[in-house]
C-alpha cells in the first residue's frame, strides 16, 4: 500500500499452509525447546545429552517406569479432553482443576461412607456417576452466568477452582479427618479402589474411551455440530436457530462431567484417598495440553505423554545428576512458549520490504 | 479492651499478609489495563521471590558489611528484573506472536513456578542446607522503617506506623499509579488501548508499545510482591509452599477491587485478614478451614453482581484477554 | 473573489487506486478551497469513501498527485493526514465508550505530561461555542446519542486543528432535525475559512448545503459543477448515466398470486433510531420484487424482520403458504419461519458474518440448514453431503472438495455456497440479498438464472441488488425503499432509471406510494 516507508516486514494472515509445513515448524519449535532446556540443564552443571538420556531412561527405561508415566499422563489426557469442546466454543473454561477437586470430593464421599453398603463394582460405578455430576454442576454455575448475564467465564471458573480446594481442605481438617489432628482423609476402603489392569489402575481404560467418544462427539454429532458453528460465529448459530445460552450450558456440563470422572479416577485409582492437592494443577497444564493440541483428541494422547515423560523423567534427573525436578516445570514451560510461539508462523506470513507490491492486490 | 489488642492485631498482621498481594494486584492491574490478562502472576510472584531472596543471600555472602538499605534495594530490583523478564516472555508470544493469551499466562504459571523452585533448591543444594538472611538485614526488611515512639502511640501506632517498608512503599505505589492512570496523557492512552486497540491505534497511538511496557513493568511488580512474601512473612526462608495460591488470590483482588488501584489498598487489608483469620477468631458453625475460600467468594460475588448490574464503569477493560491485529478491522 | 481562494486547499491530479484488477479510482481530478462546501456524490460502489481515504491517510494512491495548498505532498498515514491539516469523520465512530468527550478528543495528541482535563474541557467549549455545537465535554460516550458521538468526532478533529474537513455520509444516521443543525455547523465553519467536503448521496442535501459538487461515477470522475448552476435531474443524470442493456432473460409467470404482505411494519434498532418505518407491499409469486434504494435505507432491516431476525415493533407480516391459509410472521422464531418456507439469503459485507460458517466445507454449510433433521444423536452427513456435490456441479463452485474451508475461497464461490444452499430449499419466499456483490460478470448471470428459475416455480423472489441496471431488467416490480419507509413501487418494464433515482433521493416522493 504504501511504497517509501514500507515497514521492514509486514504481517498478513493466511490460511492453508499444507500439511508437511506445518508439522515441520512444529516439529522445529520442539527441537528448539529441547535446545532451549538442555541451555537450562548445562546452567546446573549437568551434562544436557546426558540429562536428556537420563529423562527417557527414567521415564520409558523399565517396566515400573513407563507405568508411572502412564499414570501421569491419564488425567492430564483426561481433563485436555474436557476443555476440548469448550475451548472449540470460545468458551475460555480454565475451571478444569475445580471440576477435578469437585468430582473427586462426590466419589470419595462415596468410598469413604457407602463402601460397606454396595458390592465393589457397583460402589465403583456409583462413584463415576457422583464425580461426573458433581464436577459437571460445578462448570455448570459459570456457564449459566455467562449463558443469562454474560458474566466474565475466564475470570469466573478461575475463582472456582480455589473454593472448591478450600473445601476440601475443610473437610480434611474437619468432617471427613481420619485420626483427629492428622489432617488427613483416611485411605479408600479396597472395594473404592479402581482395579488395576497391566500393573496401572483402569482409568488408563476409561481415558482411552473418551478419547474415541470425544473424537466421534466433536465429529459426528449433532452436538459436536453446534458447538463448531458457535465457536466460529455466534451470529450464524443465531441465524441457523440455535440456543446459544442452552449449548453453552450443556457443553459446560459435559465439559465438568468429565474432568469431574478424571478426578474420581484420581481420587480412587491413583490415590486411593482424598486431599487438596487431587488436581495438582493437571486442570492448568491439560489446557495448555487441550491447546496446543489443536483440540485433536489424537494428538491429546501424544502431547500428554510427552510432558508426563518430562515430569517422570525429571524425578529420576533429580535421584541420578541431583538436578532439581523443578526442571521439568522449567522444560514444560518452554516447550508450552516455544508451540504456542509456533503457531504464529503458521498462522500468519511474514512480508519483508520490497515484495510488498504483489501482495497489495489481495487487501 | 482486650477485644481492641486483639483486633490491632488482626489489622496489623493483615497489613503483613496484605502487602505481598498488594503488589501483585498493583502490577496485575497496570497490565489488564493494557488489555492483557496475563495469568501468570502466580509464576512471576515464584520467580520473584525465589530471585529476589538469591540477590539479597548473595549480596549478603559476597559484602564484608552489608548494608541493610542496599540489601533492600537490591531485593526489589532482583525480583523486578525476574519479574520483567517473564513478563516480557508473554508480551512477546502475545502481543508480538499472538498467542492465545489465557494459555499462554498458564504456561507461564508452569514455568514461573518451575524457575522459582529450581533456583530455591539450587541454591540450597549448592550452599548446603537452608538458605538463610542474617538477623541483622532481616530486620531492615521485617521492621518499621518509623522511630520507636510513634510506633508506640496508643491504637493507632502500630497500624499506622509498625509496618514494614515495603507497606508504605506498596501504598506510594498505589498513589502513583491512581495518579498515572487518571491524570496523565499516557495513562488515558494505556486506558484507550484496553479498552479499544483499534481506536487507541487509529489515534495514533503505539498499541504495541504500550502493551508491552505495562505488562512488562506490571510484571515487574508483581514478582516484587513475591519477594516481599519471602523476605517479611516466610521469614527470610525459601518456602514454596506458602508462596503458592498468593499469585491466584493476586488474580483475584483486581476483579474484587475493580481495577482501580486505591481500592486496591483496603481490598489487599481485606484479603490479607481473611488469610490469618482462621488464627485469631472463631465464628460460630462456620469452620475455620472455609475463612480461606472467602476471597475467591467474594470476588465471584462481585464478579455476578457487576455482569448483572451492568454498570458501564465498572467492568473489566473491554479487550482484556484479545490480541489485536490491526488489519482483522 | 479573495486572494485565499487563489491557491487550492487540495487540488488533486490523476489520482488511481486499484484493488486487484479493479481500479477504485481511475484518473481523478478534483480541487477544492477555502471557504467551500464541496459535495461527492456517487451511486454506492462509486468510489467516494476509497477516493477520501486517500486523503485522510488510509490509502496510499497507485498514481496521481496530491497537492495542499500548493504544494505536493505525500499522505502514508492518518498522522501525516493531520500534519496537513485534514480531518475526516468516518461513518464508523472510533470513540472508547468508558471516556468522556473530551478524554476521546484529547487521545493520541502527545502523550507526555500531565493530562490536564480542566483545560481539555475548556478548549473544547471554545470550540463549541463558536461553532454551535451542544456537547457537554464532561459526558461519557455510553450516555450519548448518534447525534452527540458525532459531533464529538467532529470536535475531535476540529481540536486537532484540521481546516479541511471531510464527513463520510454524516446524515445517514442523523434525525432531520439533527441534519439541520449538522448543517448550520457546516455553514458557520465555511464562513470561518474551511475547506469542507461532504460524501452523501442525498441530492436534497447536497442542493441545500454545497457550493460545488463533483460526480462520481464507477470509479470515474464525471465532473464539478456549480449547485446554483445545477438541478436534481441534471445531478441524477451524471450519477447514473445512461441505461445499459444487460439482455436478462425475464418470462412472465401465469396468473402470480400473494404470498407475502406486509401492513405498517415498523422496527427500531438499539438505538431506539426507526430502521423501517410504516413498511407495506405485497410480494407475489411468481415474480421478483426488486428492492431499490441507497444503502443502509433499510434493506437488511426489512429482509431480518421477516426472518424473524430483527424485531418488528408494530405492523404486521402475513405469509400465504402456496398449501392454502394464513401465517403471522410477528413473533415466531427463525427457525419456525424457516421451517414454514420463508428462506433468507444475505450477503453481507464481510460475506462470511451470518449464514456461513467459513472454517467449515461445503458440506458443513449445507448442514446448517438441516443438523437438526433425522433422529439420534448423530448429524447426517450423507444428504447434505450429496446437496453439497450437487450445488458444487450445478453452480460450478471453484473448490477443491466438499470439506474444503469456505473461508478459503473467493467471493464469489462463496456467495454461490450460500445462494445455492438457499434454494435447495425449495422456498415459497426467497429473500436474497447484494447475492452479486463482487462477481464477475458470467457468475452473476448464473445467479440471476437461478432467481428466474425459482420465481417460474412459483416462489416469491424478494431481490435487494444496488445496480440499478440489474434491478429494471430482472426484477418484475420494484420497491424503492428512502430511510426505512417505502418511497414508491414501479413496474420493471416500464419504469426508467431516472425515476428510482428519484425516488431512492426522495425527490419522486409520494406519487409512487
Amino acid at each position: 500500500m504504501k511504497e517509501k516507508k514500507t515497514p521492514l516486514i509486514r504481517l498478513a494472515k493466511r490460511d492453508g499452509l499444507e500439511g508437511w509445513k506445518v508439522w515441520c515448524i512444529r516439529a522445529c519449535s520442539i527441537l528448539l525447546a529441547l535446545a532451549l532446556g538442555a541451555l537450562a540443564v548445562a546452567v546446573t552443571g549437568a551434562n544436557p545429552l546426558q540429562a536428556y538420556g537420563a529423562i527417557v531412561t527414567g521415564a520409558l527405561g523399565k517396566p515400573s517406569a513407563i507405568r508411572q508415566t502412564v499414570k501421569i499422563a491419564v488425567p492430564l489426557l483426561g481433563c485436555a479432553l474436557a476443555i476440548a469442546p469448550c475451548f472449540k466454543m470460545r468458551f475460555w473454561n480454565i475451571g478444569a482443576e475445580g471440576q477435578i477437586t469437585a468430582g473427586a470430593i462426590a466419589a470419595s464421599y462415596f468410598a469413604l461412607f457407602w463402601a460397606g453398603r454396595l458390592p465393589a463394582p457397583a460402589l465403583l460405578v456409583v462413584m463415576g456417576i457422583a464425580g461426573a455430576i458433581a464436577g459437571g454442576i460445578w462448570a455448570l454455575i459459570p456457564a449459566f452466568f455467562k449463558a443469562r448475564w454474560n458474566t466474565n467465564e475466564t475470570l469466573f471458573t478461575l475463582m472456582m477452582n480455589y473454593i472448591i480446594i478450600g473445601v476440601v481442605r475443610w473437610l480434611q481438617g474437619g468432617p471427613w479427618e481420619g485420626r483427629p489432628g492428622s489432617q488427613i482423609i483416611p485411605q479408600f476402603d479396597a472395594a473404592a479402589c479402581l482395579p488395576r489392569v497391566l500393573g496401572v489402575h483402569c482409568g488408563w481404560i476409561i481415558v482411552l474411551l473418551l478419547v474415541v467418544f470425544m473424537h466421534v462427539y466433536m465429529r459426528y454429532t449433532k452436538h459436536g455440530y453446534e458447538i463448531a458453528v458457535i465457536g466460529d460465529s455466534m451470529n450464524t448459530a443465531r441465524y441457523a436457530g440455535m440456543n446459544v445460552g442452552h449449548i453453552m450450558m450443556r457443553t459446560m456440563f459435559l465439559s465438568g462431567a468429565i474432568s469431574g470422572l478424571v478426578g474420581y479416577i484420581v481420587a480412587s485409582g491413583a490415590n486411593n484417598t482424598l486431599y487438596d492437592g487431587v488436581a495438582g494443577g493437571v486442570g492448568f497444564t491439560s489446557i495448555t495440553v487441550a491447546w496446543l493440541s489443536q483440540l485433536n483428541a489424537f494428538a491429546m494422547v501424544g502431547i500428554s505423554l510427552l510432558l508426563a515423560v518430562l515430569s517422570k523423567g525429571a524425578e529420576t534427573l533429580q535421584t541420578r545428576m541431583s538436578v532439581p525436578a523443578s526442571i521439568s516445570d522449567i522444560i514444560t514451560g518452554i516447550l508450552l512458549f516455544c508451540m504456542l510461539g509456533c503457531e504464529f508462523f503458521i498462522n500468519y506470513r511474514l512480508i519483508f520490504r520490497g515484495k510488498s507490491h504483489k501482495e497489495g492486490g489481495q487487501s | 479492651m482486650n477485644f481492641i489488642t486483639l483486633f490491632i492485631a488482626l489489622i496489623i498482621a493483615a497489613i503483613t499478609y496484605g502487602t505481598p498481594l498488594l503488589f501483585g494486584t498493583l502490577g496485575e492491574i497496570l497490565t489488564e489495563k493494557s488489555g492483557n490478562l496475563n495469568l501468570g502472576v502466580e509464576g512471576i510472584m515464584f520467580m520473584g521471590g525465589a530471585v529476589g531472596l538469591g540477590g539479597v543471600f548473595y549480596y549478603e555472602k559476597a559484602a564484608s558489611s552489608p548494608s541493610g538499605v542496599l540489601a533492600v534495594i537490591i531485593g526489589l530490583l532482583c525480583a523486578f528484573t525476574a519479574g520483567a523478564a517473564a513478563s516480557l516472555i508473554f508480551s512477546f508470544l502475545t502481543t508480538t506472536l499472538r498467542a492465545n493469551q489465557n494459555v499462554t499466562g498458564l504456561a507461564l504459571s508452569i514455568f514461573g513456578t518451575g524457575i522459582g523452585q529450581f533456583i530455591g533448591e539450587y541454591m540450597r543444594v549448592r550452599e548446603g542446607g537452608y538458605i538463610a538472611i542474617g538477623n541483622m538485614l532481616k530486620g531492615y526488611f521485617q521492621n518499621s522503617p518509623f522511630p520507636v515512639f510513634l510506633q508506640k502511640i496508643p491504637f493507632v501506632g502500630g497500624i499506622l506506623f509498625g509496618n514494614s517498608i515495603f507497606f508504605y512503599l506498596a501504598l506510594l505505589l498505589a498513589g502513583v499509579m491512581f495518579w498515572y492512570l487518571n491524570r496523565t496523557r499516557s495513562g488515558l492512552y494505556l486506558r484507550a488501548v484496553g479498552e479499544s486497540p483499534a481506536t487507541a491505534d487509529a489515534a495514533g497511538i503505539n498499541v504495541t508499545r504500550y502493551q508491552y511496557l505495562a505488562t512488562v513493568i506490571g510484571g515487574g511488580l508483581s514478582a516484587i510482591g513475591g519477594m516481599v512474601y519471602i523476605t517479611t512473612i516466610a521469614g527470610c526462608v525459601w518456602n514454596h509452599e506458602g508462596l503458592s495460591g498468593v499469585g491466584w488470590l493476586a488474580v483475584a483482588l483486581v476483579i474484587f477491587c475493580m481495577w482501580r488501584p486505591l481500592s486496591a489498598i483496603w481490598g489487599s487489608i481485606l484479603f490479607g485478614a481473611l488469610m490469618i483469620l482462621y488464627l485469631r477468631l472463631v465464628i460460630p458453625f462456620v469452620p475455620t478451614q472455609l475463612y480461606k475460600i472467602l476471597p475467591y467468594v467474594v470476588t465471584v460475588i462481585v464478579l455476578i453482581a457487576s455482569s448483572m448490574r451492568n454498570n458501564k464503569e465498572k467492568q473489566p477493560p473491554a479487550n482484556l484477554g484479545l490480541s489485536y491485529f490491526r488489519e482483522d478491522r | 473573489m479573495t486572494a485565499l481562494e487563489t491557491v487550492c486547499a487540495i487540488e488533486l491530479r490523476g489520482i488511481t487506486k486499484r484493488f486487484g484488477e479493479v481500479a477504485a479510482n481511475d484518473g481523478i481530478d478534483l480541487t477544492l478551497n477555502r471557504g467551500e462546501i464541496l459535495s461527492l456524490l456517487g451511486e454506492n460502489g462509486s468510489g467516494k469513501t476509497t477516493l477520501m481515504n486517500m486523503l485522510s491517510g488510509i490509502y496510499f494512491p497507485d498514481e496521481g498527485e496530491i497537492l495542499v495548498n500548493g504544494s505536493p505532498v505525500s499522505i502514508r498515514s492518518p498522522r501525516d493526514a493531520f500534519a496537513y491539516g485534514i480531518g475526516m469523520i468516518h461513518q464508523h465512530y472510533k470513540l472508547v465508550d468508558v471516556f468522556t468527550a473530551a478524554e476521546n478528543i484529547a487521545l493520541g495528541l502527545e502523550d507526555k505530561g500531565r493530562l490536564d482535563i480542566k483545560a481539555v474541557n475548556e478548549k473544547v467549549s471554545g470550540i463549541c461555542r463558536r461553532y454551535g455545537f451542544d456537547i457537554d465535554p464532561t459526558q461519557k460516550i455510553y450516555n450519548m446519542s448518534v447525534s452527540q458521538k458525532q459531533t464529538v468526532e467532529i470536535v475531535k478533529v476540529l481540536y486537532r486543528g484540521a481546516d479541511i474537513l471531510i464527513l463520510d455520509e454524516p446524515t445517514a444516521v442523523l434525525t432531520p432535525q439533527e441534519t439541520d443543525r449538522l448543517f448550520d455547523v457546516l455553514r458557520s465553519m465555511r464562513a470561518d475559512g474551511k475547506a469542507i467536503v461532504i460524501i452523501t448521496h442525498k441530492l436534497h442535501e447536497v442542493m441545500a448545503l454545497s457550493d460545488k459538487v463533483a460526480v462520481l461515477r464507477k470509479g470515474k470522475y464525471i465532473g464539478t459543477v456549480s449547485t446554483s448552476e445545477t438541478n436534481p435531474q441534471a445531478l441524477t443524470d451524471m450519477m447514473v448515466g445512461r441505461s445499459v442493456t444487460l439482455n436478462i432473460d425475464r418470462p412472465q409467470y401465469e396468473n402470480p398470486v400473494r404470498r407475502l404482505e406486509l401492513k405498517g411494519v415498523t422496527c427500531l434498532d438499539g438505538e431506539g433510531v426507526k430502521r423501517l418505518d410504516g413498511v407495506s407491499f405485497t410480494a407475489l409469486g411468481g415474480e421478483i420484487l426488486g428492492i431499490a434504494g441507497i444503502a443502509g435505507s433499510g434493506q437488511k432491516e426489512l429482509l431480518e424482520a421477516v426472518s424473524g431476525l430483527y424485531p418488528v415493533k408494530e405492523g404486521s407480516i402475513t405469509y400465504a403458504p402456496p398449501a392454502g391459509g394464513e401465517l403471522d410472521l410477528v413473533g415466531r422464531t427463525p427457525m419456525e419461519i424457516r421451517r414454514s418456507g420463508v428462506v433468507m439469503a444475505f450477503v453481507p459485507e464481510d460475506r462470511l458474518g451470518m449464514g456461513l460458517v467459513g472454517s467449515m466445507g461445503m458440506t458443513g454449510n449445507m448442514m446448517l440448514r438441516s443438523w437438526r433433521k433425522g433422529k439420534g444423536a448423530f448429524v447426517n452427513r450423507k444428504d447434505p453431503n450429496e446437496l453439497a456435490l450437487k450445488v458444487w456441479k450445478d453452480l460450478e463452485v471453484v473448490v477443491p472438495s466438499t470439506e474444503f474451508p469456505i473461508r478459503r475461497l473467493s467471493g464469489g464461490n462463496v456467495q454461490k455456497v450460500l445462494v445455492g444452499r438457499e434454494i435447495a430449499t425449495a422456498p415459497s419466499v426467497l429473500m436474497c440479498a447484494y447475492a452479486v456483490r463482487g462477481l464477475d460478470i458470467n457468475t452473476s448471470y448464473t445467479i440471476y438464472n437461478l432467481l428466474t428459475e425459482q420465481k417460474m416455480k412459483g416462489a416469491a423472489v424478494i431481490y435487494v441488488g444496488e445496480d440499478l441496471d440489474v434491478l429494471l431488467e430482472l426484477c418484475d416490480r420494484i420497491l424503492v425503499l428512502c430511510g426505512g419507509q417505502v418511497s414508491g413501487v414501479v413496474d420493471a418494464r416500464t419504469a426508467t432509471k431516472d425515476q428510482i433515482g428519484l425516488l431512492m433521493t426522495r425527490l419522486g416522493g409520494k406519487e409512487g406510494a
